[in-house]
C-alpha cells in the first residue's frame, strides 16, 4: 500500500507548502462526481484525520483517506509541464477509462 | 489526463464545475452584480430587468427594509428613515463628515464610525452596506441558481484600511465571502484591457456619485500594473447635484428648508442635471412643503458656470497623478471613462481637452467597474486556472515607523505595488536595552506627529548589548486586500513580536488627500525638520557618552582644567540643543567632539592596556 510522489513533484509541493506558508502536507484522495463517477481530490492539509493513513515520498507527507485507497493505491503523482500548462498528473494503475477531458476516471 | 493543481482544503473543483463568483460594484449612488457567463462578463439584472440597485436603504418603523428603487422613491417622503450615499459614512467618524448640517439624518456620534438614527433602530453605515450588499446576493444566487462562492467586491483607490475593513465587515455581515476588495479604476481597466486586448498606459477617470478617482495603469501583454493614484474621495455627482440645488435656493431666494424639502430639491437637482446631458435646458418645478412654488429654468451654460470648479479639482488630481507616474499627456495612450458622471458633457469636453484625445466611453461607465470585478472574481473562484494573470495594485500612502527624535523612517514607499513585503533593520539606541517600542505610522511626512499612527507594540526580550550592535529585523507585510501586518524579530536571541493593523475607524480620505499635499507643500519645513531632530539626537547621545566617561574615567585620566574645558563645551551644547537651528547645534556638536578626542584617546589607550596587562605577546598571536 502506498502512494508515491516523484522527487520533481515533491519538489513542487514543498514550494508551494513554503510559499502558502502553513499546512502539513498534501492530501490526496477521490470523490464520487463528474462524468466517469470518479474525480481526484487535490487539496493542501492543514492538519491529519484519525483516519488517515500517511506516506512519506521524498519528505513530503501524503495524507489519504481510508475509503479513497483503494481507488488509488499503487499511484505515482509526477509534476509535468504540457504546452503552456504546468500541474500534477496522476499515474494511477487502477483507472479502467478516463472522460475525455480526464478530469473523471473509472476503475 | 489533465494536469491538477493543489486546492485550499475542501475546495478542489468538482470536475465539469463552473464555481458561481460575481462582481460587485458597491457604489455610493448605485450598485451592481456581475457575472461571468460562457467566457463573457455580463451585468445581472433583477426580476424587473433593471441592472441598477440604486444605494438606498430605506427603514420602516414596522422593521422592514426596502432597498433600491423602492427606497429611492420615499427618498423625498421620509429622508430621516432613508439612508442615501451611505459609502460616504463607511469607516468615518463624526468629525471627518464635513458638512452634516445640509443632511437629513440624525447622526449618532458613537466610538470609530458614526451611526444613524432610523425608525428601525440606530444603525451603522456597515449594516445599511449590508442590506444593499444582501439584495445583490440574492440577486446573483436567483439568477445564477446557486450559492455563491465568493464575491470582489470593487472599493475606491483612496479608501484606506479602515474604509476596506468596514466594506469587508459589511460582506460578512451579508453573508458574502470576500475574495478581494479591488479597486475601482483596476476592475475598470480589467474590462476594458481583457475585452479591447489594448495595450499601453491608460488613465482612468472614474467620477462617481460621491467619489472621484484617477489612476495611471499600464497594460502590456495581460499584465495591470497601477503607476499612480490620485483623487477626491468628497468629489462626486452628489455634489454636482448639491451645486444646482445651492442654484435653487439662489434664485428662488429660500433659506433654511425642512429635511423634507431639501430631499425634494436635491432629486430634482439630480433629474436636471440628467436631463442636461442631451438637452441645452431644463426645468425644476417642485412644490415645497410650506406651499411655495419653485418654478425655474436652468441652462446648460448656466450648469457649466456653477460646476466649473469642481471638474477643475478633478483635473488637478489628475495632473497630480500623472507626475506621481512621471508620466506626460503625451505618454497616455487612452483615457478610460469611468462611472455615470462621465455622461455629464463637460466633464468629456474638459477631460478630452487635458488628455488630447477623445475619451474612451464604449463600455456603459456605471456597469464597466462591476463587469471587471466579475471577471477578477471568475479568476479567483479558480474557474481559469493556467492563464492566471498577474495584478498590481498601489499602496496611497507610504508605511513606516518611527526612529529616535520622533522621525519616520519609510519602509513601504507609496505607490508601492501589492501585496507586497519589505523588511528593514533597525538596532538599539542606548548600552543594554531590552525592548524595543515600535511605531506603526502612515503618511509621507518626516516627523511623527504628522503622520497617521497606525498601531504600537514592543518587541521585549533583547538580550543586553552594546547600542548599535543588535540588529533587529521589522518586516511590513500588505496583503492583497491592501491590509498591513508589522512583524520584528531580533537576529541574536530570535526573539518576536508582531502586529495585524486594523486600524479603527477614524482616518477619513480627505485626511489622506491633505497629508499628501501638505507633504509637498511641507517637504522643505520637514527637510530642516528632519536635519534638526537629527542633529539633537546625535547631540543627546554624544553628552550621554560624554557624561559617563567623565563618571568612569575623568578623575583618572584628565587633570581638572581639562575636565573643566570639557563641562563647559557640554554646557554650550546643552544650551543650544533645544533651539530651532541646526546648524548651531551641529557647530556645538563638532566643538565638544574636538574638546573630547584627546579623552577618547586616552580611554582607548587605557582599554587596551588592560586587556593585554599580565599578557606576553605570544599567547595573542
Amino acid at each position: 500500500m502506498s502512494i508515491t510522489l516523484t522527487e520533481n513533484a515533491a519538489k513542487h509541493v514543498q514550494n508551494f507548502l513554503t510559499k502558502r506558508g502553513k499546512g502539513v502536507g498534501l492530501r490526496v484522495g477521490v470523490r464520487t462526481s463528474g462524468c466517469s463517477g470518479m474525480a481526484y481530490k487535490l487539496e493542501f492539509a492543514d492538519a491529519a484525520d484519525s483516519e488517515d493513513l500517511q506516506f512519506e515520498s521524498h519528505g513530503v507527507t501524503v495524507l489519504v483517506d481510508q475509503q479513497s485507497l483503494p481507488y488509488i493505491n499503487g499511484m505515482e503523482l509526477d509534476y509535468t509541464r504540457e504546452g503552456l500548462n504546468e500541474g500534477f498528473k496522476f499515474n494511477n494503475p487502477n483507472v479502467k477509462d478516463s472522460c475525455g477531458c480526464g478530469e473523471s476516471f473509472k476503475v | 489526463m489533465a494536469l491538477l493543481q493543489i486546492a485550499e482544503p475542501g475546495l478542489s473543483a468538482a470536475p465539469h464545475q463552473h464555481r458561481l463568483a460575481v462582481g460587485i460594484d458597491l457604489g455610493t449612488t448605485n450598485s451592481l452584480v456581475a457575472t461571468v457567463r460562457n467566457g463573457i462578463s455580463t451585468v445581472l439584472n433583477d426580476v424587473h430587468g433593471c441592472a441598477i440597485l440604486p444605494s438606498v436603504v430605506r427603514y420602516c418603523a414596522d422593521g422592514s427594509t426596502h432597498v433600491g428603487h423602492a427606497a429611492q422613491l420615499m427618498q423625498s417622503e421620509d429622508p430621516h428613515n432613508t439612508i442615501v450615499s451611505v459609502k460616504r459614512f463607511m469607516g468615518r467618524g463624526m468629525k471627518d463628515v464635513g458638512e452634516v448640517g445640509n443632511l437629513p439624518y440624525r447622526f449618532v456620534d458613537a466610538p470609530g464610525m458614526l451611526q444613524l438614527r432610523t425608525a428601525a433602530g440606530v444603525k451603522s453605515p456597515v449594516e445599511v452596506s449590508a442590506d444593499i450588499l444582501k439584495v445583490l446576493r440574492q440577486r446573483a444566487e436567483l439568477s445564477l441558481g446557486g450559492e455563491l462562492v465568493g464575491a470582489v467586491i470593487t472599493v475606491p483607490a483612496y479608501f484606506d484600511d479602515a474604509q476596506r475593513q468596514a466594506t469587508k465587515d459589511a460582506a460578512k455581515l451579508a453573508g458574502i465571502n470576500v475574495l478581494r476588495l479591488l479597486n475601482e479604476p483596476t476592475a475598470a481597466a480589467i474590462a476594458y484591457g481583457l475585452d479591447n486586448a489594448a495595450e499601453g498606459v491608460y488613465a482612468v477617470y472614474d467620477l462617481g456619485g460621491g467619489t472621484f478617482d484617477i489612476s495611471i495603469l499600464r497594460l502590456s501583454k495581460g499584465v495591470f500594473e497601477v503607476l499612480a493614484t490620485n483623487g477626491d474621495s468628497a468629489l462626486g455627482g452628489d455634489d454636482f447635484d448639491h451645486r444646482i440645488y445651492c442654484g435653487v435656493l439662489e434664485k428662488a431666494g429660500l433659506s433654511a428648508l425642512s429635511a423634507h424639502d431639501t430631499r425634494l430639491l436635491l432629486t430634482h437637482a439630480r433629474t436636471a442635471k440628467e436631463q442636461l446631458t442631451d438637452h441645452a435646458q431644463t426645468q425644476i418645478t417642485a412644490v415645497l412643503g410650506g406651499g411655495e412654488l419653485v418654478d425655474l429654468t436652468l441652462t446648460r451654460e448656466e450648469f457649466y458656470a456653477m460646476t466649473q470648479n469642481l471638474v477643475t479639482r478633478t483635473l488637478q488630481a489628475t495632473r497630480r497623478a500623472l507626475r506621481d507616474a512621471k508620466l506626460a499627456v503625451s505618454d497616455i495612450k487612452g483615457v478610460v471613462m469611468v462611472g455615470g458622471s462621465t455622461r455629464m458633457p463637460q466633464v468629456q469636453h474638459a477631460v478630452g481637452e487635458l488628455f488630447e484625445q477623445t475619451p474612451l466611453n464604449n463600455l456603459d461607465p456605471d456597469k464597466v467597474v462591476a463587469l471587471g470585478a466579475a471577471i477578477q472574481a471568475n479568476v479567483l473562484a479558480g474557474n481559469r486556472s493556467g492563464d492566471d494573470w498577474l495584478l498590481l495594485d498601489v499602496i496611497p500612502l507610504s508605511l513606516g515607523l518611527e526612529t529616535m527624535g520622533g522621525l519616520v523612517e519609510k519602509v513601504i514607499p507609496r505607490n508601492s505595488a501589492i501585496p507586497s513585503a519589505r523588511a528593514q533593520e533597525f538596532t538599539t539606541y542606548k548600552d543594554g536595552q531590552t525592548a524595543m517600542s515600535i511605531h506603526v505610522v502612515q503618511g509621507e511626512r518626516e516627523l511623527v506627529s504628522d503622520c497617521r499612527s497606525l498601531a504600537k507594540f514592543e518587541l521585549r526580550g533583547i538580550p543586553p548589548m552594546v547600542a548599535g550592535s543588535a540588529r533587529i529585523r521589522v518586516t511590513f507585510q500588505v496583503d492583497a486586500d491592501g491590509l498591513l501586518s508589522v512583524s520584528a524579530r531580533e537576529a541574536v536571541s530570535g526573539t518576536e513580536a508582531n502586529i495585524v493593523v486594523k486600524p479603527s475607524y477614524g482616518l477619513s480620505d480627505e485626511e489622506i488627500t491633505r497629508m499628501l499635499q501638505e507633504s509637498t507643500q511641507h517637504a522643505r519645513d520637514d527637510m530642516l525638520a528632519r536635519a534638526l531632530r537629527e542633529q539633537q539626537t546625535e547631540a543627546a547621545q554624544l553628552l550621554e557618552a560624554v557624561e559617563n566617561a567623565l563618571q568612569q574615567d575623568g578623575d583618572a585620566l584628565l587633570d581638572a582644567a581639562t575636565q573643566a574645558r570639557i563641562r563647559s563645551s557640554m554646557d554650550a551644547l546643552r544650551e543650544v540643543i533645544t533651539g530651532s537651528d541646526h546648524q548651531t547645534i551641529k557647530r556645538s556638536v563638532e566643538a565638544l567632539n574636538l574638546a573630547t578626542t584627546e579623552f577618547a584617546q586616552r580611554r582607548m589607550d587605557q582599554s587596551v592596556k588592560s586587556a593585554l596587562a599580565g599578557h606576553k605577546l605570544s599567547e595573542l598571536e
